[in-house]
């Protein structure tokens, strides 16, 4: 430690002051101005917590604050109500200023029951604001959570501003008169909390009404009474003396433009609208259900006007082998899974790799191994990513790295699948497929151009021994290595492609020694090759003169981002890497890693990236790693970060430095 | 279907289920020759089965009715597995794939679904298709996507040298079964029937123009056919369809399916088909029943019933083995309704890739 090293902590990203919530004692209503909330809501999963929270964000997000969001919910669709596995949440972090992650802890906690508050509660710092439906603390309800006294009752709540609220009974009150039955009127609770926080934080409410009515368009009885609700508990924010303060986050300065807000699976799915429609090759998406990345199949099966094709699959493996027949035919053939999944897909993808045919594998990872964790996040991917295949079976590995980043990303996998030939797997993972952040739409014109990587070939490109034109479907373009695709009703073309190794060339089926150690190390140069297309490492280092690197890939970048602000407001100085693509690395990723003298690499894994690392570069990689299935916490993360930098001695003189000297 | 269709063509605007960029890359490779001769289908690569194998039969046959189709030969696909009879592709002068043990029908489905311009055809054998690949198999019939499926039914494991497959008798004695096996077998006609496959068909590798005839109608057929082929395997399992190939007992044990005739077969039609009292099917001596009672062959009754019961006859040694067309019925094919949708979308919605990235809630940032 550095004696003169300020402790963490600045105005910056995940620090902000939560006394702001405390109340100012007066009747009168006050306002008072943040400059970043993170609100967590939980209930019970028929609670209907994460469509609270996505209004909210939308509310948020039409307001103009920056935000990023958290969804956390258990596998079982419906687990037995009031129970602590049944318990569903949504934290939505918004900011006046540009955030990166949905925040460590919450400010503020709404919990629905005994089991939100039980399973939540830890969470939330001292001094936060709790808000409970206290209807729900019940003997009944404490009993299955196993609280012995009531909490509300016990002191056991002091050290957080406590505020109960009786949300059911208002709710049911608030619509006594609107016919519906009382377990129907209940549903509308979270209509009644949304509308409370709505006016807490001074959220516009035009966009909720429209979203109700439009839902509920042919039930204008259940439209009419969420709207009731909602209002109702806007109108009671505004009325009760249990809360005396407003809150106001002004809009986040942002860059002039049209923003929606966007979540990484939709993201990702128009990314892939995108890539077919600028390289003007239909998509094919072959696809299997699996949590968490069925939306993605979802979002693509209502685009069929622009010529997509999806495909509901029996199984993993006939889900991608269709989009590699597809492929074969002259389509962007595309698969989209999780974890599990890839293990099933493992033959076919080789089977793409020696047909060297364009194909976008998605991986939108979970917690593994076997089923493991379905709805929480992971980075435990990459090594199969990598290397999950019999033989040598190189494939080009990349990886998004926020929500909206998942656009690019999916352009960027399929603009080198095409240029390349070759199946490319691109990792998501739970964490970008479920959060969301507001996203700059892009002009169409502004996107990549992909119709060059496409090039079809139409004529021989080869001469039989006696002079004959053919057609060599393993005729290599010289500068890619890509190989000739020629699509079936391409007459003269005929060719036959398959897994057994092909001959370099005319691809017959050769068993030649030569010929196979050939062709096994031309397929891993053309992977290799990549690098020439992808620019050099991008370094985030504003000083210019760190010595410690933080290095990272994926959804860890808000996180890893978050903490390199608090070290750097804190005096420190470290530079960030963010690897988009994972295979090939970057050319220079060697040199850059080895100007440092310590580098650092986050992972929600047991360190995979950095065993890559090490492996390739000699680097010695300090791996930091957490598998909960949660997102990082920016604070531990630069607790972490802070800890490498002062421990990082640089001698004045390197030690490689003097003994060149020596020999000198 | 028809309802859809008319009002896509009402609009004037038929789906056309190529993409540009492959229309206009088949377009430059010049003009399609569609009067072909056997010769013109066949490839420089050496044929590698064995010496007597019956797959160089069905190879002849193929060849040798495939141009009377009239289809290019650029137009035909053929895709296939593992296994000895998935070697076939190569021997092949069209467009092939020789993908990866099973996984023939499920690369053929999105092959066929996303060109159906094409001529889609699978080969595989009994191991492919109905161990490791039958997941794919039986949901290829059900979908009922427009390829021809040419299953060669040797009733052994060859490529991986002569254990039982899913198709032996029970008792066989392989090397891995040195004790005779003890799994019963699939029976592959029963089975595609069960998945409501409409088009099913069984022919024998040496009789060329019962398997030509087969084939011809199961590649008219619109949607998946299967045609079960008994292929003699002369390494590891010879003899395995001589109870029917021998001009003497072929007669006495073959079913010949000829649609709209009575179900007669054997010596001097000594035996028939009648129904059983359990809404099944048995046989009969001739002389025995009255002849309105003889079953006469329909294979375009719509419920799968029948042609069920007809696979039902046969026992697993191979007497009583209906050989020609099971079923032949018309269902729209998955591939055709893909394109409606896909057509119905375009009349429904502007595929502005602008609109599509800015929909939903926006908010707008000046500078």
């Amino acid at each position: 430690m550095t004696a003169s090293t300020p402790p963490i902590g600045a105005p910056n990203d995940d620090v902000s002051a939560t006394a702001a919530h405390s109340a100012t004692g007066g009747l009168v209503k006050s306002v008072v101005a943040l400059d970043r909330v993170v609100i967590r809501l939980a209930g019970d999963s028929g609670d209907g917590m994460q469509l609270t929270g996505n209004r909210f964000t939308s509310e948020t997000a039409a307001f103009g604050n920056d935000l990023s969001t958290l969804p956390n919910f258990p596998a079982e669709i419906r687990a037995p109500t009031g129970t602590l596995p049944g318990v569903s949440s949504f934290q939505l972090h918004f900011a006046d200023h540009d955030i990166m992650t949905p925040g460590d802890a919450p400010d503020v906690l709404v919990a629905m029951n005994p089991a939100a508050l039980k399973s939540n509660l830890s969470d939330l710092p001292g001094g936060g604001l709790l808000i409970l439906d206290s209807d729900e603390f019940t003997p009944r309800n404490l009993a299955k959570v196993g609280y012995a006294t009531n909490p509300l009752d016990d002191g056991s709540l002091q050290a957080w501003q406590t505020v109960p609220v009786p949300l059911t009974s208002m709710t049911l009150d608030a619509l006594a008169d609107s016919g519906l039955g009382k377990k129907e009127a209940e549903r509308s609770k979270n209509m009644f909390t949304l509308g409370l926080l709505s006016w807490m934080y001074h959220r516009p409410t035009e966009g909720t009404i429209r979203f109700l009515e439009r839902t509920f368009r042919r039930k204008p009885e259940i439209a009419a009474a969420n709207i009731a609700a909602f209002r109702a508990g806007y109108n009671y924010g505004d009325t009760t003396e249990a809360f005396a303060v407003s809150y106001e986050i002004k809009p986040a300065p942002m860059a002039a433009g049209t923003y929606r807000n966007i979540s990484g699976n939709q993201a990702l799915a128009l990314g892939i609208v995108a890539a077919g429609q600028r390289s003007g090759l239909p998509i094919f998406l072959g696809a299997y259900p699996i949590t968490p990345a069925s939306d993605i199949l979802h979002e693509l099966s209502k685009h069929k006007a622009f010529g997509i094709r999806t495909f509901q699959a029996e199984d993993e493996i006939a889900g991608i082998g269709a989009a590699l027949g597809a492929s074969f035919g002259g389509a962007l053939g595309v698969t989209t899974t999780s974890g599990p999944g890839v293990a099933l897909k493992a033959e076919t993808i080789g089977l793409a790799v020696m047909t060297e045919l364009p194909l976008l594998i998605v991986d939108v990872q979970r917690g593994g191994p076997s089923t493991g964790l379905p709805t929480k996040t992971e980075q435990s991917d990459l090594l199969q990513a990598m290397f999950g295949r019999n033989g040598e079976a190189p494939l080009p590995v990349i990886a998004p790295r926020s929500p909206g980043d998942c656009f690019d990303a999916a352009i960027e996998a399929v603009r080198i699948a095409l240029t390349y030939r070759t199946p490319v797997m691109l990792l998501s993972d739970g964490y970008l497929a479920n959060g969301a952040e507001p996203w700059a739409v892009p002009e169409t014109a502004s996107l990549p151009d992909l119709t060059g990587t496409v090039g079809f070939a139409t004529g021989p490109n080869a001469a039989s021994t006696d002079g004959t034109p053919e057609f060599h479907p393993y005729q290599r373009d010289p500068e890619t290595l890509a190989r000739a695709w020629a699509v079936p009703g391409t007459a003269g073309l005929q060719h036959r492609i398959g897994g057994l190794e092909k001959a370099d060339g005319n691809g017959n089926i050769s068993y030649d020694p030569a010929n196979h150690d050939f062709m096994v190390r031309t397929r891993q140069a053309k992977i290799d090759g990549i690098a020439a297309s992808i620019g050099p490492t991008d370094v985030e280092d504003p000083d210019g003169d760190a010595t410690v690197a933080v290095i990272g890939w994926g959804s860890t970048y808000g996180p890893i981002g978050a903490a390199c602000r608090r070290i750097r407001a804190s005096g420190r100085k470290i530079a960030q890497i963010h690897l988009r693509h994972i295979n090939p690395f970057p050319a220079d990723l060697g040199e850059v890693l080895a100007r440092y003298d310590r580098v650092v690499c986050p992972e929600m894994n047991l360190g995979q990236l950095a065993l890559l690392l090490r492996a390739k570069f000699l680097v010695d990689v300090q791996s930091h790693t957490q598998v909960s299935g949660m997102p990082f916490r920016s604070a531990e993360l630069a607790a972490v970060i802070q800890d490498a930098i002062d421990t990082t001695s640089t001698p004045a003189v390197p030690a490689g430095a003097a003994a060149n000297g020596a020999l000198q | 279907m028809t309802t859809l269709d008319a009002h896509v063509h009402d609009l004037g605007m038929p789906g056309n289920p190529i993409s540009t960029a492959v229309a206009d890359s088949v377009a430059l490779a010049g003009e399609k020759k569609t009067d072909l001769k056997a010769k013109d289908l066949k490839t420089d690569q050496e044929v590698r089965w064995c010496p007597g194998c019956g797959d160089y039969v069905i190879l002849n046959a193929v060849q040798s009715f495939l141009p009377s189709l009239g289809i290019a030969r650029e137009d035909m696909v053929i895709v296939s597995g593992i296994g000895c009879s998935s070697r076939f592709p190569y021997y092949m002068n069209t467009y092939g794939m020789h993908s990866i043990h099973g996984r023939a029908p499920a690369i053929a489905t999105g092959l066929a679904a996303s060109r159906p311009d094409l001529s889609v055809w699978v080969v595989t054998g009994d191991g492919d298709s109905l161990s490791i690949g039958g997941n794919h198999l039986i949901h290829a019939l059900r979908r009922n996507v427009n390829m021809t499926i040419l299953l060669f039914n040797n009733r052994i494991y060859g490529l991986t040298k002569g254990q039982y497959s899913p198709t032996s008798e029970v008792g066989k004695v392989t090397k891995s079964t040195p004790m005779g096996s003890i799994d019963a077998p699939f029976n592959p006609i029963s089975l595609a029937l069960g998945a409501d496959a409409t088009f099913v068909g069984r022919a024998m590798d040496s009789d060329r123009k019962g398997l030509t005839d087969v084939l011809r109608q199961a590649a008219e057929h619109q949607g998946t056919s299967l045609v079960e082929i008994y292929q003699n395997c002369n390494i590891f399992n010879d003899g395995a369809f001589e109870l029917l190939k021998d001009p003497h007992t072929g007669t006495q044990w073959s079913i010949p399916l000829e649609q709209g005739k009575p179900l007669v077969f054997g010596p001097e039609g000594a035996a028939c088909v009648v129904k059983d009292d359990f809404g099944g099917l048995r046989i009969a001596e001739t002389n025995q029943v009255d002849a309105d009672d003889i079953v006469v062959h329909d294979a375009t009754r719509e419920n799968p019933a029948y042609a069920f019961a007809l696979s039902r006859l046969s026992s697993q040694d191979l007497r009583y083995t209906p050989m020609g067309v099971f079923r032949s019925v018309s269902k729209p094919t998955y591939d055709g309704m893909m394109t409606e949708q896909l057509d119905t979308a375009k009349v429904q919605q502007t595929a502005d890739l602008n609109a599509l990235l800015g929909g939903g809630e926006t908010w707008t940032v000046g500078d």
